[in-house]
């Protein structure tokens, strides 16, 4: 009963929009906007081919490795900048600056820098996603209960133990909102990193399919796009929780009283 | 070794500081000699405590009471090696206290901000064993004993949040029991719970204090509390803070809330700090009232 519901909640505003596109476009064919069979026929034909190889995996093989090592990168700077107050002082005006920067116009200067190649495209990604991770594991672990830190330095808890056991875990749902918003920023950044000076890749096909009035192509990669933030929002979803299993439930019992 | 200190001077603004009772060098497991603590802040220079001197013999439990905001927590932050002291010293078995001592453990007044959300029940008490790399059968021995005495054997699966505040707190005593410290320093660790849950949890350090012959020192503003509890009550002066009495709690080893607490000796030693007390709060010094506290 209770699946059945969750995937009544999960598929019935699809469903509608699906009908919706369906009953508009069932009249006069339009040249820009194909109807669901079309489209759907596309995508097949389009994805489920060699380009699931081609473009699809490496562009999400990229996008999965730039944006967990913007993940460990921001955790492990985050943390050592968290940790000390000088290092914080020094470092924060420089970190609104980057921060500040539009990834996408770092592009051609990485391309200058790394090359032409995959490490670019990782770098780009890197270079957008960090953020978020950095700044929300910074004021994670200053934000940390004061009460906390005592226990722990009483019961001689310190140095790598101290990040360990203590420091980490209480960062972790900061440093989960910063995981979040990264994900997001790491997908725009896959399909941009794809538009310069590439031959392959998910941003790369679409932008083509684009150019050459590929309309219903162009539609099924914008499709394959989605699926894939839903997969990623899932997949964090589910981390998530048992990460944080204690959270909620800390959470939930505080709202409750 | 600390000979230096049994001549106490006149503190520079020509009051002499009274002193809590001092035990022969060698004797004492935890001695507090002429404790000064000064915040600097921005606004000038807060005297927290002016000049405390006391001993705790090993196996004592002795409570401190004063009146709020005697610097009754600044106290206890610079025994357990937390803060650190502007003057005087803090000896753990003639060791001099500069950072948290091994063998001390504290409990908190916020319990749940004390305990890690994060871990389980048997987590939280086995944190700090896991720490100082005792071995897994072992620690599974500590945790458990530990969870046995303050009767919370039944919940080690549990998380410390889904406890009431008095399990909680019980949770955090495990933790401190686990660990093995010769001192067990507590924080007004009952301030937040309810009367009944008190009662069970002052009952419940006794019986910990008389099972493993550890040495507590319990700070709390309760007068009631400090007498039922302790085989000494020190009490403090209102800040910056000197000892304005160090007496013995002469009431039977048993207690019990009910007849303890209706002893005539109860009354009468309830009677006399309660009137030390305000003494203190109206600004009465020891020195100043009994002339130079001699040697």
């Amino acid at each position: 009963m209770k699946t059945l519901k969750f995937i009544g909640y999960l598929l019935t505003l699809p469903v509608i929009l699906l009908l919706w596109w369906w009953v508009a476009t069932s009249g006069e064919p339009n040249f820009f906007v194909p109807t669901p069979a079309k489209l759907a026929e596309t995508f097949v034909n389009t994805w489920i081919s060699e380009r699931l190889f081609t473009d699809v995996l490496p562009s999400v093989t990229r996008l999965a490795l730039g944006v967990l090592a913007a993940i460990v990168l921001g955790i492990a700077l985050g943390l050592a900048v968290g940790l000390n107050r000088t290092l914080r002082a020094l470092t924060e005006p420089v970190f609104e600056f980057f921060r500040a920067l539009p990834p996408p116009v770092l592009v051609p200067v990485l391309m200058l820098l790394v090359g032409i190649n995959d490490g670019m495209k990782i770098a780009v990604i890197i270079s957008g996603c960090i953020w978020p991770v950095l700044l929300n594991t910074i004021e994670g672990v200053r934000s940390i209960d004061p009460v906390q830190n005592e226990t722990s330095r009483s019961y001689g808890i310190s140095g790598f133990n101290q990040i360990r056991y203590q420091i980490l875990p209480a960062a972790t749902p900061t440093i989960m909102a910063g995981v979040r918003q990264c994900l997001s920023i790491g997908l725009i950044l896959m399909v941009i990193s794809e538009m310069f000076a590439s031959s392959s890749g998910l941003g790369f096909s679409i932008v083509q399919f684009q150019r050459s009035f590929a309309v219903p192509e162009m539609w099924s990669g914008i499709v394959v796009l989605g699926l894939i933030g839903v997969a990623l929002s899932f997949i964090f979803q589910w981390c998530e929780r048992r990460v944080l299993r204690w959270y909620h439930g800390l959470k939930e019992v505080e709202h409750a009283v | 070794m600390q000979s230096d200190t049994s001549t106490t001077a006149p503190q520079g603004d020509g009051v002499t500081a009274s002193r809590g009772r001092t035990l022969p060098d060698g004797e004492a497991l935890l001695s507090v000699r002429n404790l000064k603590k000064v915040y600097r802040t921005d606004g000038g220079d807060i005297e927290a405590v002016r000049n405390l001197t006391f001993d705790l013999g090993r196996g004592e439990l002795v409570c401190l009471v004063g009146p709020s905001g005697s610097g009754k927590t600044t106290l206890l932050k610079c025994i357990a090696g937390l803060m650190g002291t502007t003057d005087g010293e803090v000896r753990l078995d003639g060791q001099k206290v500069t950072g948290p001592p091994k063998k001390m453990a504290v409990v908190f007044q916020e319990y749940g901000r004390s305990l890690f959300p994060w871990l389980r029940v048997a987590d939280n008490v086995e944190l700090p064993l896991k720490n100082a790399s005792i071995p897994k059968a072992e620690r599974k021995r500590l945790v458990a004993e530990a969870l046995e005495a303050v009767g919370l054997a039944h919940v080690p699966r549990s998380y410390p949040w889904q406890l009431s505040g008095g399990m909680q707190q019980r949770v955090a005593i495990a933790r401190a029991v686990a660990y093995q410290p010769e001192v067990l320093l507590m924080d007004e660790p009952f301030a937040a719970v309810d009367a009944q849950t008190r009662a069970d949890l002052e009952d419940l350090i006794r019986s910990v204090w008389k099972k493993l012959g550890v040495t507590v020192l319990f700070v709390t503003h309760d007068i009631d509390e400090s007498i039922y509890l302790g085989e000494r009550v020190i009490i403090l002066s209102s800040s910056p803070t000197v000892v304005q009495e160090d007496i013995v709690i002469d009431l039977p080893a048993e207690r019990d809330q009910l007849e303890t607490r209706s002893l005539p000796r109860f009354t009468e030693l309830r009677h006399h700090v309660y009137a030390e007390i305000q003494r203190a709060k109206q600004g009465h010094r020891p020195a100043e009232a009994a002339g130079v506290v001699t040697e």
